[in-house]
């Protein structure tokens, strides 16, 4: 097979070695546009798994690497002052100039041909082949000559890439206040000499510090200066180092013809998960074991083996692009987690990337998981904790013995809810909402080890409804339904009664429901109370622009929120449901639930429980495991009130994970019986 | 797990005594479903009209479609061939639903394709209100999808791919499930293509039944399973992944297929 390669990197470099190998009659030419030594970027980080994959794939390539590796099994994160280090994670890193070096030298020894100073503009310029590999980049050259349906959109901080003579042995990640926001580095060492630092900071405190503006020499300066103590008097060292944005490289498809995407030219990470060149190389695997399957003697041959490719990496690398975004994100937020104490800002940025569980950090590190579970339980001269999902709550002066809630059979559980509970006779769901909480076992719930919580609800515009077992928002035959109440005249979904437009009598009486409700829940012995302002319900709809024209639209549920603030117990916790965030175009947004979140805790909830959603029917959910603990985390953080979380948590790993990182206070569980 | 196997409505050239005696073996065989798809601009039968058919020549059987094009047709146009089609089989009947990939369809069938996912709910929430005995399946994926499928239906019906998408797929209904506070869980149905006869002619059909996807017909042609391990790991994959229903669709309209089918699965 004769082969074209644009682009010098790991991945063109790998690709070649690793074809030739398995077939030293392939005629493989490389074009790079710079010279063998130029490079950009300093170290390169492997896990240990990576190494394994390179040991398999080519071990004269592999022993040549980890002959040069510096290898640390730490991170460390100063933080307030503090340097807490974990252990267990098991890093290799090598320069990337010494990488590139190994591998054009294993490239020329298997016959591979390396055009260095050919710059490629035009792909017509490249000769015939059979297979053309687009390894050339982010801004890739080939890609952009062909449909590949590229999306690039900027993610995280800016950020620049800068090196330094000072030899580190961990991993460390340094936060530093400055007048205009938190700037971190992330450094790590790479060779016996010589140690990578990233700075970056979210856009506006870049600005604000006047980043934007500095020349080279300044920024270099002005880093040096804010990161003093890590760098204990070496300086920083410039490689054509730029402040830039990473861009998130997409293609809906990984090749076209006889041209195939690899690397960045096909999906970038982030810098913050360190896996670009990890990619890279796996991909350069997969593309080259494709052809070990598929063969390479016609077109067809050679098209299976493309589709092999990007069937077999595409499912890994969308898992590495969340991943990356999640981690992304972290750290543009990071500064709203300043409020926590040490070890759990450690928890909460070691597991920012949904990679790495409470479980995995035991596993890696059991001391250091051992004191954060001491912290979490507010008890650092003990030996031991329990995990933090058994870990006791106490909100006001209720005790939640452990962190689980369930609706339904209270055994195991902290806290157990009630199904909703109207407050009305019109405000049910269905015929068989109950109304009033006069008939619920709170006895049984506590015999059971259990707190006991009532959930009030008024429907709203999604009542009169058939019961869940035969789908939601189904309503009623009209001689079986109910008259409805909303914010607005607007009906929730497809066949759907029109409500009517609550007026001032209504809101009266609504709210003094709700206030006769809960000064019930305190007779019949409820220990907290949950008012239900989510998910399209009679008070979320005052809450949502799509269906409140009004410009107040916490006036009334603020109003009820007092009035059931007076008529329970003042020593007992007081609990929001509340939709965050509408997720559909043009309402509310999580910055509306923080401000809401905030508001409400001012007037006297003890807690917000965190829903999305369901403001109306046709939204845009991102479900999948986990799908609150994101927003949770914002609303506890940049709201500074706890937190209860569902958003489909299925293991008591997942939950402890939630807890430990501080994004929720409290876990709904969804157990499957 | 139950695995069903398609009815060759969508390959060109099936007859209608080709379909009937396909479903006919199907009954006896070892499969739970005889299940069909919905193309309109395509060399194909009409779904209803050919479970229609298999209702005519089978006992035992589940009917479904999976999926068919809800918005393609009236709400009431669709739920009177979902009902007849009940009727037909004495309730074997399921009827899975989706907004489908293609464009040119709604065009052929003067449906606005913009409003696809409110009309598909419409249909839905009306087939709910009017008749609550049809099994209802919604496939789609995106968040909408998940979410329309956790309001009305009872479960959902995958696209097809790999064990892997299918369990990613399955957790982002599980969760929609419960974020609806719907009892219990969704049911859950996959699908596959195969071909053990003549692998090169079946491939090549889904070249061309894809081809409105550009080079991703490519990748759907080269997941055809085309062996009795392809189709026997495929099988484990889904089971593992907690798939309630696993749908086999012929890519080649033989009525060996069948027979070849079962022995593999038996």
């Amino acid at each position: 097979m004769k082969v074209c390669v644009l682009g010098a990197g790991p991945a063109g470099l790998y690709l070649s070695i690793l074809l030739k190998r398995a077939d030293p009659a392939h005629e493989i030419e490389i074009f790079e546009r710079n010279a063998p030594g130029a490079t950009f970027g300093w170290g390169v980080v492997f896990s240990e798994e990576t190494l394994g994959e390179l040991r398999d794939a080519d071990y004269a390539t592999f022993l040549r690497i980890t002959d040069t590796f510096a290898r640390w099994d730490a991170i460390d994160i100063r933080y307030r002052g503090e340097v807490l280090r974990s252990r267990g994670h098991g890093f290799s890193a090598i320069a990337r100039k010494k990488l590139l070096a190994i591998l054009q030298e294993r490239c020329r020894e298997l016959g591979v041909v390396l055009r260095f100073e050919t710059s490629i503009e035009d792909p017509a310029e490249l000769p015939e082949a059979d297979l053309v590999v687009a390894s050339d980049g982010v801004n890739s050259v080939l890609r952009r000559s062909r449909d590949f349906g590229t999306r690039s959109t900027p993610q995280g901080c800016k950020y620049i890439w800068y090196g330094t003579d000072l030899v580190l042995d961990a991993f460390r990640f340094s936060f530093a206040e400055t007048e205009h926001g938190l700037i971190q580095t992330h450094s790590y060492p790479f060779d016996e000499h010589t140690s990578t630092v990233i700075v970056e900071c979210p856009e506006p405190t870049w600005r604000a510090a006047g980043l934007d503006r500095m020349s080279d020499e300044e920024s270099i300066a002005f880093c040096e200066d804010l990161f003093a103590r890590d760098l204990e008097g070496h300086s920083l060292l410039s490689n054509k180092s730029a402040w830039l944005s990473f861009p998130r490289i997409r293609n809906r498809r990984w090749s076209d013809g006889n041209v195939v995407l690899l690397g960045d030219s096909a999906h970038t990470a982030h810098f913050s998960i360190g896996s670009g060149t990890k990619l890279a190389m796996e991909d350069a695997v997969s593309l080259a074991n494709a052809f070990v399957r598929h063969g390479h003697h016609d077109r067809a041959a050679i098209r299976a083996a493309l589709v092999h490719y990007e069937l077999e990496r595409r499912p890994m690398v969308d898992r590495f692009q969340q991943a990356a975004a999640d981690s992304a994100g972290y750290f543009e937020r990071v500064r709203h987690h300043t409020g926590l104490p040490p070890r759990q800002f450690a928890v909460n940025l070691l597991t920012r990337s949904g990679r790495i569980s409470h479980a995995n950090l035991a596993l890696r590190d059991p001391e250091f998981v051992r004191r954060a579970d001491l912290d979490f339980a507010g008890e650092p001269d003990r030996l031991f904790a329990p995990p933090p999902f058994l870990t006791p709550l106490q909100l006001g002066k209720a005790l939640i013995p452990n962190r689980l809630v369930v609706t339904g059979d209270p055994r195991g559980a902290g806290l157990v809810r009630t199904a909703p509970i109207a407050v009305s006779e019109d405000g049910r769901i269905t015929p068989e909402t109950q109304v009033g909480v006069a008939s619920y076992p709170v006895d049984a719930v506590h015999e059971a080890g259990a707190l006991a919580m009532a959930c009030l609800t008024h429907a709203g515009r999604r009542g009169a409804t058939r019961p869940a077992r035969f789908g939601v928002d189904v309503p009623l035959p009209p001689d079986e339904a109910w008259p409805l109440l909303s914010a607005s005249a607007v009906s929730y979904g497809p066949l759907s009664q029109v409500p009517k437009a609550a007026d001032e009598a209504d809101l009266k009486r609504i709210r003094d429901h709700f206030a006769s409700a809960a000064a019930e829940a305190a007779t019949a012995g409820f220990d907290l109370l949950e008012l239900d302002f989510a998910q399209g319900r009679l008070l979320a709809s005052f809450l949502s622009p799509l269906t409140n024209p009004a410009e107040d639209r916490l006036r009334f549920p603020l109003e009820v929120l007092s009035a059931c603030r007076e008529a329970w117990p003042e020593e007992r916790p007081l609990v929001v449901r509340l939709t965050v965030t509408d997720w559909a175009p043009r309402g509310a947004t999580i910055e509306d639930g923080v401000a809401y979140a905030r508001a409400f805790a001012e007037a006297g909830a003890s807690m917000i429980h965190v829903e999305a959603g369901q403001t109306v029917a046709e939204t845009r959910p991102v479900y999948r495991r986990g799908f609150l603990t994101a927003l949770s985390d914002r609303i506890r953080a940049e709201a500074a009130v706890p937190t209860l979380v569902g958003g489909h948590l299925t293991s008591t790993d997942e939950v402890n994970t939630v807890l430990a990182a501080g994004r929720a206070d409290l876990c709904l569980l969804d157990v499957e019986a | 797990m139950k695995v069903g196997i398609g009815l060759p409505n969508t390959t060109p050239d099936a007859t209608g005594r080709l379909l009937a005696e396909w479903a006919r073996r199907a009954d006896d065989g070892p499969f739970s479903t005889v299940a069909v798809l919905d193309r309109l601009v395509y060399d194909s039968v009409e779904p209803f009209a050919a479970l229609a058919a298999a209702a005519a020549v089978t006992e035992r059987v589940r009917l479904a479609t999976n999926i068919a094009i809800g918005p393609l047709r009236s709400a009431a146009m669709l739920a009177k061939q979902a009902d007849s089609v009940a009727r037909l089989s004495d309730g074997r009947f399921t009827l899975g639903l989706g907004v489908g990939a293609r464009r040119d369809d709604y065009t052929a069938a003067e449906a606005d394709h913009h409003t696809r996912g409110e009309r598909l709910s419409a249909q839905l929430a009306h087939l709910r209100t009017e008749n609550t005995d049809i099994e209802l399946l919604v496939g789609g994926s995106s968040g909408a999808a998940f979410a329309r499928m956790a309001r009305y239906a009872d479960g959902f019906a995958h696209g097809g791919g790999p064990p892997r998408a299918f369990a990613s797929a399955a957790t982002r209904a599980r969760a929609a499930w419960h974020d609806l506070g719907r009892p219990g869980r969704p049911k859950l149905w996959g699908q596959g293509y195969f071909a053990l006869g003549d692998p090169d002619r079946g491939s090549a059909y889904l070249r061309d039944y894809y081809a409105f996807t550009g080079p991703f017909a490519e990748t759907i042609a080269a997941a055809n399973l085309t062996s009795a391990r392809a189709i026997k790991d495929f099988v484990r994959g889904y089971a593992a992944e907690g798939c309630d229903e696993l749908i086999l669709f012929p890519t080649v309209a033989d009525l060996d297929e069948v027979d070849r089918l079962a022995e593999v699965l038996a």
